[in-house]
């Protein structure tokens, strides 16, 4: 069996705040995850739901309160742990006053990447995220949308295994976002794990092989994509044109949206043929018939729902 | 780690450079330039004497100041900003960053103190005419003066690890003044008793003493500056900084970043 | 854990020995440089200049320099050294900076006058000092009395120094003993209570450790030379009623002139000579006194 990417034992943070840092503010209650290497992993919760900090904590950013946590079969701490992985904070600040060739060469120095290499590897990673154009340019003047590129382009410079992205999406275009779901899918034909935290639902469905859903600093639930959007009630959905209703399908009491010379069905598979049987007979015109699946978002919405629990779910 | 070191340095002093820091250089140019002139009415003793004593004075206040204000620019507010966030969770170890960052800021100021050194020493070639041996005191002096500054940039450093830009600039300044107090402290520690006593000489041990750096009035006068004293200020301020700088490492390895 | 906590004790160990060290250095930098340092002491010879540069803080500026004067005074007197000269300079400095500061006009009203090793022998500096100090304070009964006190030690001119104290008793503010003074000074200037009330109030008066021991060995000091000249008095009387001089003070306690064997402050019983004089036993510690030395000998000068 091979080492888990990241395995995640109880870690906890607990903030104290007030001016005689007296309050204690509970930002993550102890976790206990493990992410395999390879996988694709997502990180939902709202904002606030403590998946900064478990990325904070990971990072060595703050020491835990309690808890270890090992990436790679190394513990955290270790600083040769982070030459094996790549990191993408929300919204990333960098030095303004570097271009993006000089902040990725200084970030290329740091990580260890051999001075031969350098220079390749940057002008590489400058084309991959595309932002060539603007290599030798300020970073004050860059927008956020390229800012969000130079973040990705630093956080998998140096080939790292294991790749953390915080919200990787926000504030990019459609067609950015597009492109960073690519690269992620990129990375792990590479064989690397990605690990992402997000609350874009879509995403996640899109692009996971496993997620997890945290809120008010707890995990809630563990799950893989495939399991939790598979319903054993399946479902179809039916459009159709038609200039009304016809009787007989508003009797047989399915679900139907009209909208113009469209209409809208949603059976179960029983009730599928008798609602074709009704249309072959009123000989009405069907667009389409697609098998509904429920979506990620039941899943996270019932597990956002759920009374927390004292100490922190498993998986 | 030494290569990572150097990296964090380097970037420090380019961010300095890129900041406009060293523009200060135009400002004490010109303010040198205008006292050499002015002060070509005078008979040439103290001519040169007001060239030393204004010229050293003036390197030693903008050098404080850029010191702070550096310190604060490029260490204070970087931790206290999210830059760190992708530094930090690269192989650099905290420790590494913050003797990186000192190197850096250390470096600036000493670059800057060169210029201005030329500057002083073009100054005192107008009024005159030649160097002196009486001169080789001022180099000792600046030498001192450098020395002063390896010191705050420690101070700084050590603030900034744990409190806020602008308190960071208070203490460091705050230190600087009573560091140059230090012997009045000690003083006042021997002839006085009882706890008050007590603390007074303690203080005057652990702040940072800069009496014995400021010999810019005998460099004024032309007095030979003993060896023995360069060799115990160069000690005494490496070892004063290694101690702000291990401080400094101490309270960073727990800090929560924001 | 283990890394972060390495990288910890490493530090801490550096930290202890970087303080260690400096401490240490300190030290020999101190050793090094042994005197203060004329120039480093006073750094500006003008009180105008230094005024200006203060740029506003004088008051601050005027403690510091008065604790620089302690300092210097302290050390140049604890060293029996003979030389003061930087004393006048400091306290000028003091008081143009900051005039309405009482303590340097006592110091230098005690110690610039005496002679070194006790003062830095300069009595018309000491006389200007505290006539600056009236001039712009001319309320405090304690300026009024220091120069009292000036001119009756040092000065021995008693009638100027009952006008001083008497100037003071007229103050809004005042104390009890000044016209009490003012009143000696003028009529029995050269007795013994007079001298002893002088520096006693001296005593009382000042919170200044250095006044006050001075004050106490001048005490001490009156004690002998008033015993000395009781003594030598009881002699004479031994001498007019037996005929002949005493051989030891047991002759006397004999003749029923003494109780018990006299002795100094110090507790070392007073000797008499063949000739009839009375000596102390160790001239050497008794700094003041002006009776019971051996013959040729100069006052004494403290052992260093």
């Amino acid at each position: 069996m091979t080492t888990a990417a990241v395995e995640i034992f109880d870690l906890e943070k607990t903030y104290r705040v007030g001016f005689w840092r007296k309050r204690q503010k509970l930002a993550l209650r102890p976790l206990r995850l493990t992410i395999e290497q390879g996988e694709v992993f997502g990180f939902l919760g709202p904002n606030g739901a403590g998946k900064t900090t478990t990325l904070k904590l990971l990072m060595g950013l703050a020491p835990p309160t309690a808890g270890t946590a090992q990436i790679l079969g190394m513990e955290i701490h270790d600083p040769r742990v982070r030459a094996q992985i790549g990191f993408l904070p929300e919204q990333p600040y960098f030095y303004d006053h570097l271009t993006a060739r000089e902040l990725l060469t200084y970030y290329a120095q740091l990580s260890g990447v051999p001075a031969a290499e350098r220079f390749p590897r940057v002008a590489a990673m400058l084309k991959r995220v595309g932002i060539e154009g603007s290599s030798d340019v300020q970073l004050r003047k860059y927008s956020k949308g390229m800012l969000q590129r130079v973040g990705l382009a630093q956080a998998i410079l140096h080939d790292p295994k294991v790749v953390f992205l915080d919200e990787p999406m926000s504030g990019l275009d459609p067609m950015g976002r597009r492109e960073v779901r690519e690269l992620i899918q990129q990375l792990q034909s590479e064989g690397k794990t990605v690990f992402f935290s997000t609350h874009i639902l879509s995403d996640a469905e899109a692009l996971c092989d496993r997620v997890a859903v945290i809120h008010q600093g707890e995990l809630r639930g563990v799950g893989s994509v495939a399991e939790l959007t598979r319903q054993s009630q399946s479902k179809v959905e039916i459009i159709f044109c038609a200039a009304n209703l016809p009787p007989a399908l508003a009797a047989l009491g399915v679900e139907t949206r009209i909208s113009g010379e469209m209409v809208n069905v949603v059976a179960s598979q029983e009730r599928q043929d008798s609602v074709l049987e009704i249309l072959r007979r009123e000989r009405l015109h069907l667009i389409s018939l697609t098998p509904v699946r429920s979506s990620l978002e039941e899943y996270y919405v019932e597990k956002l729902r759920s009374k927390q629990s004292g100490k922190g779910a498993s998986a | 780690m030494n290569s990572r070191i150097a990296s964090v340095a380097f970037n420090t002093f380019r961010e300095a450079v890129r900041d406009r820091v060293l523009y200060n250089l135009i400002a004490f140019a010109v303010l040198i330039s205008a006292a050499a002139i002015l002060v070509g009415e005078i008979s040439i003793e103290v001519e040169r004497m007001v060239v030393v004593n204004l010229g050293l004075t003036a390197v030693s206040l903008f050098g404080v100041v850029i010191a702070i204000f550096i310190g604060i620019g490029l260490v204070s507010k970087e931790i206290d900003k999210k830059t760190l966030y992708t530094v930090l969770s690269r192989p650099l170890r905290r420790w590494e960053f913050v003797v990186g960052k000192f190197f850096g800021l250390a470096g600036t100021l000493v670059v800057n103190t060169l210029f201005m050194a030329v500057g002083v020493f073009l100054a005192l070639l107008y009024v005159t005419h030649r160097f002196q041996r009486g001169d080789l005191p001022v180099l000792a002096a600046l030498y001192f003066i450098v020395l002063e500054f390896l010191i705050v940039c420690a101070l700084a450093l050590f603030f900034s690890s744990f409190s806020t830009p602008i308190m960071s600039a208070v203490f460091t300044f705050a230190l600087f003044v009573i560091g140059n107090l230090a012997d009045d402290l000690r003083g006042f520690a021997r002839v006085t008793t009882g706890l008050a006593g007590a603390i007074a000489q303690a203080a005057g041990y652990i702040v940072p003493n800069f009496s014995a750096f400021n010999i810019v009035n005998q460099a004024a006068h032309g007095d030979s500056v003993p060896a023995r004293l360069i060799f115990y200020n160069t000690v005494y301020a490496l070892l004063f900084s290694a101690m702000a700088i291990s401080g400094a490492v101490i309270v960073f390895q727990r800090r929560n970043l924001k | 854990m283990n890394y972060s906590r390495h990288v910890n004790i490493i530090a801490i160990l550096v930290l202890l020995g970087a303080l260690a060290g400096s401490i240490l250095t300190l030290k020999a930098i101190d050793r090094f440089a042994t005197q203060p340092d004329a120039q480093q002491t006073l750094y500006v010879q003008s009180p105008k200049a230094l005024r200006r540069m203060s740029l506003g803080y004088t008051g601050l500026m005027a403690d510091i320099y008065w604790t620089r004067a302690v300092q210097y005074f302290g050390y140049q007197h604890h060293n029996h050294s003979l030389d003061f000269h930087l004393l006048a300079p400091l306290l000028r400095v003091t008081t143009e900076l900051d005039p309405r500061l009482i303590p340097p006009y006592e110091l230098g009203a005690n110690f610039l006058a005496p002679q070194p090793p006790n003062g830095a022998g300069e009595p018309e500096e000491s006389l200007k000092l505290l006539q600056f100090g009236i001039e712009h304070n001319p309320d405090q009964w304690r300026l009024y009395y220091n120069l009292g006190f000036l001119y009756f030690t040092e000065f021995k001119d008693y009638a100027k120094a009952s006008a001083a104290f008497a100037a003071g008793a007229r103050l809004p503010v005042t104390h009890e003993f000044m016209p009490v003074l003012a009143a000696r000074m003028a009529q029995h200037a050269g007795e013994f209570d007079t001298a002893r009330m002088l520096w006693y109030t001296a005593y009382q008066n000042t919170s200044q450790p250095d006044i006050r021991q001075n004050a106490v060995q001048h005490l001490v000091a009156l004690r002998v030379d008033e015993d000395v000249t009781r003594l030598e008095e009881i002699v004479d009387k031994y001498r007019q009623q037996e005929g002949s001089l005493p051989a030891t003070m047991k002759d006397l306690e004999r003749a029923g002139f003494i109780r018990g064997a006299p002795a100094d402050p110090n507790g070392r019983p007073y000797k008499l000579t063949a000739d009839g004089k009375v000596e102390v036993q160790d001239p050497g510690i008794l700094l003041y006194i002006t009776k019971g030395l051996p013959p040729g000998k100069d006052p004494p000068t403290p052992r260093p």
